[in-house]
């Protein structure tokens, strides 16, 4: 493939390529999960040996336990937890054993795992099936934590998720499932983690934006731009690390902020941010920072309760013409 | 005869463990010893017995009473005590300590202090190992507790419908901390599981090294083979207290069953006379236990003389591919 031949596709594609084009060039790499032989590899997999296909039990903790042990001795496991809640079932082996072996043990072991999450919020899917839990696992030292926004940075991030030697956690948006874009055919196209992507340039007010935030933060944008006001907006694609860098620089055009997550207020993600630039950039504040995230509550079912919570085109565009 | 073959080197490594912990005992009283330390005195020949019956390459992970399985499989004792002293050349860089000796240059892939946490990465070793076709085992020492937790079910459970070369080895000592098995149990015989998941469970007397060797042996066999997993369950018993110097008061086990173990149980003891009775001479035994007393003090010495980690190193080994951390 010619390094900068694309093909459009969806989000759900580009995420199935990545992990095929992992597969097919690491014969160490494996995938563990529910139902994936069917959903997942179901004839999409072409030559690679099913030994290293696992459809497992429903076993989120075992299966997850042993991806580890599995990444410490030379395989590099890709675990499809499907339902974002369900990592909560994992989260054992995650949080006690793949964020802590390599440094529990002096650095005699790396783990290279990637634990792949899908958000379905949204959806009218009640509580129980509708989390976003990577803020929990922000504040787990040794993990790295991506959320791709576009089909691109689907596949460019979970690569980079699948070939990083430390265990990382992809949170995905199931809602951007059906998202299309030119995607990147070469096979060494990854997303480094840790960076930051701006998407639009401004020079009124920060929006920043967590995940699948991002498209109603870019229509956001265009009402404000047809107010006369200018955001900046920067997916942050990376949750950890942070890409300070890219928020301090962002909030030194603007002097103002706008902190977007689908993720409940307390201690999320868009707490942390709020943290760094309260530390860090408050000269370069004109007014305060503000969040646009979910409140408090857990997910009701029903669409006329469950829509309202989350972060809107409206919501944030308010949000940012209350700074001016 | 078995004990001719490898007796001299199962009797060292099991008063390698004993007199470790012993002298870890003498540490702790002396205050130079900081956190928790679990002993593994009274259990010597459940854990040498599985370990002799495994390659140097072959995995083992194991728990927070930690420091006998490294020992069992052949460490050397320098890293490990120099760990449980907290000191730079520790096994683990002092990151680890008393639960956590694991030693990969033996094969061991990590020790837990989360009861159970050991089971699904040896569950993960021997996928790992069937997939390279590597013939390699694992085995996975855990207590009668852990077989409590849901991954203890969830793995086993994985290993056998997938074949896995991997052997669940139960110290049963007879109490999770305080908790007596016989109370958290449906019935005593944590093996006779094994049915439920269709594969070999078998009931070992832990104070017996060739009884263990023997039947670990068969599993091990059966593992290479490709026909799957055993749980073993071998009926052992602690000496010491759940942790020492914790002093837990309350009499959970009485006087008459300590005195029982400790009088007429007692592997090293029992295993000694096997030796004897096999051929092995007095003066070959006293050379066998001279010698584990001078590694042991050697390695108290390497230990003692060996400098703390700097502060700032606390900052190393976070991840393989390093990320900015503040300070």
């Amino acid at each position: 493939m010619t390094d900068n031949a694309t093909q459009r596709m969806t989000y759900l594609d580009a995420l199935g390529l990545a992990q095929r084009e992992e597969l097919e060039a690491d014969p160490t790499t494996i995938m563990i999960g529910e139902d994936i032989t069917l959903y997942a590899a179901g004839g999409a997999y072409g030559d690679i040996d099913m030994k290293r296909i696992r459809s497992a039990p429903i076993s989120e903790c075992g299966f997850a336990g042993m991806a580890v042990g599995a990444a410490i001795t030379g395989m590099r496991p890709i675990v499809d937890l499907t339902i974002a809640n369900f990592i909560y079932l994992a989260s054992d082996p995650i949080i006690n054993q793949a964020a802590r072996l390599r440094y529990m043990t002096g650095g005699q072991f790396q783990v290279p795992v990637t634990f792949r999450a899908s958000m379905w919020h949204n959806q009218a899917n009640a509580a129980q099936h509708s989390d976003r839990p990577y803020p929990m696992f922000m504040n787990v030292p040794g993990l790295k934590i991506v959320c791709p926004a576009t089909p691109s940075d689907a596949k460019g991030l979970l690569k980079a998720a699948i070939r990083d030697n430390d265990p990382v956690l992809v949170f995905e948006d199931n809602d951007l499932w059906g998202m299309k874009e030119e995607v990147p055919l070469s096979t060494d196209f990854v997303v480094p983690i840790g960076k930051a992507k701006t998407h639009r340039e401004g020079s009124d007010v920060t929006i920043i934006s967590v995940a699948g935030c991002l498209r109603h933060c870019l229509k956001a944008a265009e009402d404000l731009a047809a107010e006369g006001i200018s955001a900046d907006v920067v997916d942050l694609r990376t949750l950890l690390p942070l890409d300070n860098d890219a928020i301090l620089n962002s909030l030194g055009k603007t002097g103002r902020i706008v902190i977007v997550d689908y993720a409940h207020r307390t201690c999320g993600a868009a707490a942390e941010i709020a943290a760094i630039v309260a530390e860090d950039g408050f000269d370069l504040l004109k007014k305060p920072v503000r969040r646009v995230v979910t409140p408090d509550v857990p997910i009701p079912f029903a669409q006329t309760m469950e829509k309202q919570l989350y972060p809107s085109r409206e919501s944030i565009a308010a949000a940012a013409r209350s700074l001016m | 005869m078995l004990q001719n073959d490898i007796g001299g080197e199962a009797y060292l490594r099991m008063l390698k463990i004993r007199h470790f912990e012993q002298a870890i005992v003498k540490l702790i009283t002396a205050g130079e010893v900081a956190g928790a330390c679990h002993s593994s005195i009274g259990q010597e020949a459940a854990i040498v017995g599985a370990c002799m019956a495994l390659n140097i390459d072959d995995y083992i992970s194991g728990t927070h009473r930690s420091h006998g399985h490294p020992i069992g499989k052949g460490s050397d004792l320098n890293p490990l005590m120099a760990e449980i002293l907290a000191k730079v050349t520790g096994v683990c860089k002092g990151r680890g300590g008393s639960m956590h000796l694991t030693d990969k240059s033996v094969g061991s892939i990590g020790e837990s202090a989360i009861v159970g946490g050991g089971i699904p990465l040896a569950t993960g070793a021997a996928l790992s190992a069937q997939i390279r076709g590597s013939g390699q085992v694992a085995l996975t020492f855990f207590g009668d507790g852990a077989s409590n937790e849901g991954v203890f079910h969830e793995s086993i459970n994985m290993a056998a419908i997938w074949k896995l070369p991997v052997i669940f080895f139960c110290e049963n000592n007879g109490y999770a901390a305080v908790t007596p098995a016989l109370s958290t149990h449906g019935q005593p015989d944590i093996a006779r599981r094994a049915d439920g998941y269709g594969i070999p469970g078998v009931i070992v007397d832990g104070q017996d090294f060739d009884a263990v060797y023997t039947v670990t042996q068969e599993a091990v066999e059966r593992a290479r083979r490709g026909d799957g997993p055993t749980l073993i369950e071998a009926k052992t018993y602690r000496f010491d207290e759940h942790c020492v110097g914790l002093f837990i008061k309350g009499g959970y086990r009485t006087q008459e069953e300590m005195d029982f173990y400790m009088s007429e149980r007692d592997p090293v003891v029992l295993y000694r006379a096997t030796l004897l009775a096999g051929g092995m001479s007095e003066s070959t035994l006293s050379q066998i236990e001279d010698k584990a007393v001078a590694l042991v003090d050697q390695a108290v010495q390497f230990a003692k003389d060996s400098p703390y980690p700097e502060p700032e190193e606390a900052f190393e080994f976070v991840h393989a591919n390093p990320i900015a951390i503040r300070r």
